[in-house]
């Protein structure tokens, strides 16, 4: 064993580009990013830079025009789109700024829907999703609706689905933009004990410098390229 | 296999989540219902019209009865025949014969003009010229009310539907024939068919009011047997001193009602159409809005791994399911509303009346649900693709 731990994500020259009618968008441009395993990366930078845009490429809910991602040894950037999306079923967990519960579900429901993409029992799959709301600490509510839930509660529902198929890699995206101080950091608590009790490789886009101090590094997007130092 | 049963799964899920947010849907969903709703009651009723005059004329005839017209005559209006003539075709092989002869009746058939009820218009009106052995041969002839004509007497017995359609046909009251006014003495049901529409008469009383001598325009006759009808036709058409085409009474009665039924078909199938077109844009509209309303809650399951099939047969089945209840209430409200509504309409042949009732038959039921599934899968198709194809990532940005 080497001392250098290996790399989860490798993202090598990247360029995204968007079209907008006859217009084109560059927002991201030879971009790359190297993500050791256990890191809890904190992405910030101006709204509109890319940061989302990044986020997906990593978690394979879009393509680079240019350039690769590879996540975990598989090149995400060209898997169809089916198996792209059984790829992100089992591999990642996404965190949602407004949360992104079904409203029709309760938190229990809610948490075991990961697990319909599985082959897991139905008796399996209640196990496991109160397992993860345990985790969160919500397991007295797990027959609420998310409606009866504050924002925080709610949060941390979609964080114990993000959880429940016990992915490598949690993809959070503004996780505590819509919370309020004391929620937030209870989030955060919550992001940094599932990445050093549960080595999660966490990469969390935010605004908030107080966020990202929670986080193992931080790195700043600015012109379709990443820094170490904020810039202006 | 697993693969199978998740995807089996998801299907149910998504589905399941479309069907319970779909309260909140309610005023959109109740709309397109009800305009398919509404497609699919007017196309029933509009063809369960068509449905009732075929069943009257079904009703009408019966397998072991013939009718002889002249050859080249497609309705009793336009036929004639002599006195001997009408002889000659009652000696015809293979008839019912008793003491006094054939089981014939030769007829005549006129117009006269009547004020319909409904629409208080002028309206051409059957009046039959019988022989006694017509009743022998409409065996469901039966007498409601009054009592039957005197042979020989200027009096007549109307049947039940010419008596609700139309004005002056009561017990007691008169009609105008020729110059004269005739009393009504009876009233008569024919089997709900096509001669419950007619009023009848004595034909040696109608031949000299309207001036016919000895003729007449058709002979109704009983087979033997159905089976005797070759025989008897064979000998009719070589028979040099007639010229005549004999015909079975449902054949007869089928050519009789087939242009009506194919104009009211051919009708209520294009009113259907042009509703129906109506009814996809409004499940459309519907649809569409529903899969905006659910670009969240989709782009979410896209995003955790869901695929985009189950997204689509979910509003797929949710539009199928809101066209399936609309096909359902328009159906049962046309049954409801308009089977055994009885109306009356000119037959295009004679350019007489004839009543009937609408036939809201199961058939139709099902061919009007149908429809309506038609209009929910086209109306659900395109906001499924449009939900299905949208990107992932394009879709999250759009909550
Ligand atoms: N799917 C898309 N289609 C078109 N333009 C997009 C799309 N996604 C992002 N963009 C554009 O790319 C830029 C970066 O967006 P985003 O990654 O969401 O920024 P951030 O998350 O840093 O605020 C913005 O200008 C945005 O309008
Ligand atoms: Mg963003």
């Amino acid at each position: 064993m080497t001392d250098k731990v290996p790399n989860l994500v490798h993202i090598n020259n990247v360029d995204k580009v968007f079209k907008r009618g006859s217009e084109e968008i560059h927002v991201l441009g030879g971009l790359d990013l190297e993500i050791p395993e256990g890191e809890f990366l904190a992405l910030m930078g101006p709204s509109g830079s890319g940061k989302s845009t990044l986020l997906n490429l990593i978690g394979g809910l879009d393509r680079p025009s240019q350039g690769s991602v590879e996540v975990g040894g598989e090149q995400v950037g060209q898997l169809s789109d089916r198996r792209l999306a059984a790829w992100r079923a089992r591999h990642v967990g996404l965190v949602f700024q407004f949360y992104n519960l079904m409203p029709v579900l309760t938190a229990q429901k809610n948490v075991e829907l990961p697990l319909l993409l599985t082959h897991l029992s139905r008796s399996e799959r209640k196990k496991r999703a109160a397992i993860a709301l345990d985790i969160v600490g919500l397991s007295h509510r797990k027959n609420h609706f998310p409606r009866t839930l504050s924002g925080g509660e709610q949060q941390r529902v979609g964080i114990a689905r993000a959880i429940v198929t016990d992915p490598t890699l949690l993809l959070c995206d503004e996780p505590t933009g819509d919370l309020d101080r004391k929620s937030g950091d209870e989030i955060l608590d919550l992001l940094q004990a599932l990445n050093r009790e549960q080595g999660k490789t966490i990469v969390m886009v935010t605004h908030d410098i107080h966020a990202a101090a929670r986080a193992s590094r931080t790195l700043y997007l600015n012109k379709g390229q990443l820094s170490t130092e904020p810039v202006d | 296999m697993t693969g199978l049963i998740n995807w089996f799964s998801q299907i149910i899920s998504v589905t399941a989540f479309g069907f319970q947010s779909l309260p909140k849907r309610l005023g959109s969903s109740l709309t397109a219902m009800l305009g398919i709703a509404g497609v699919v009651a007017v196309m029933v009723a509009v063809l369960s019209i068509a449905q009732g005059i075929m069943q009257t004329m079904e009703n009408s005839a019966s397998v072991d009865n013939v009718v002889v017209l002249r050859s080249g005559a497609t309705s009793e209006m336009m036929s004639g025949l002599s006195g001997d003539e009408a002889r000659y075709i009652s000696e015809g092989p293979g008839l019912v014969r008793n003491d006094s002869g054939a089981i014939a009746s030769p007829e005549l058939f006129v117009i006269i003009n009547l004020l319909k009820k409904t629409t208080r218009t002028d309206a051409n009106v059957p009046l039959r010229g019988v022989g006694p052995a017509a009743f022998e041969i409409r065996d469901s002839f039966k007498i409601a009310e009054g009592r039957m004509f005197e042979w020989g007497l200027n009096e007549v017995i109307v049947g039940v539907g010419a008596r609700m359609e139309f004005e002056g046909l009561e017990l007691g009251s008169t009609i105008p024939v020729g110059q004269e006014e005739w009393p009504v003495v009876g009233v008569f049901e024919a089997g709900g068919g096509l001669a419950e529409t007619e009023i009848w008469v004595d034909s040696a009383v109608l031949q000299p009011a309207y001036r016919r001598g000895n003729s007449y325009q058709t002979v109704y006759a009983k087979l033997e047997s159905p089976d005797s009808f070759p025989e008897f036709k064979d000998a009719l058409t070589s028979d040099p001193r007639l010229n005549v085409k004999p015909m079975r009474e449902s054949e007869f009665y089928s050519s009789q009602s087939e242009m009506l039924y194919n104009l009211i078909t051919g009708l209520g199938t294009l009113v259907a159409v042009v509703m129906g077109f109506g009814a996809v844009f409004g499940a459309l509209n519907t649809m569409y809005t529903t899969v905006s309303a659910r670009t969240r809650e989709i782009a979410t399951l896209r995003a955790l791994g869901f695929h985009s099939g189950p997204v689509v047969i979910s509003v797929l089945s949710e539009s199928l399911l809101l066209a399936l209840a609309g096909g359902i209430i328009g159906a049962t409200a046309a049954w409801a509303v308009f089977d055994g509504f009885r109306a009356a309409t000119v037959n295009m042949a004679s350019f007489s009346q004839v009543a009937f009732a609408f036939d809201v038959s199961a058939n139709l039921l099902v061919r009007g649900i149908l429809f309506a599934l038609i209009i929910g899968f086209i109306g659900g198709l395109f906001p499924a693709i449009r939900a299905a194809r949208q990107p992932v990532a394009t879709a999250l940005r759009e909550l």
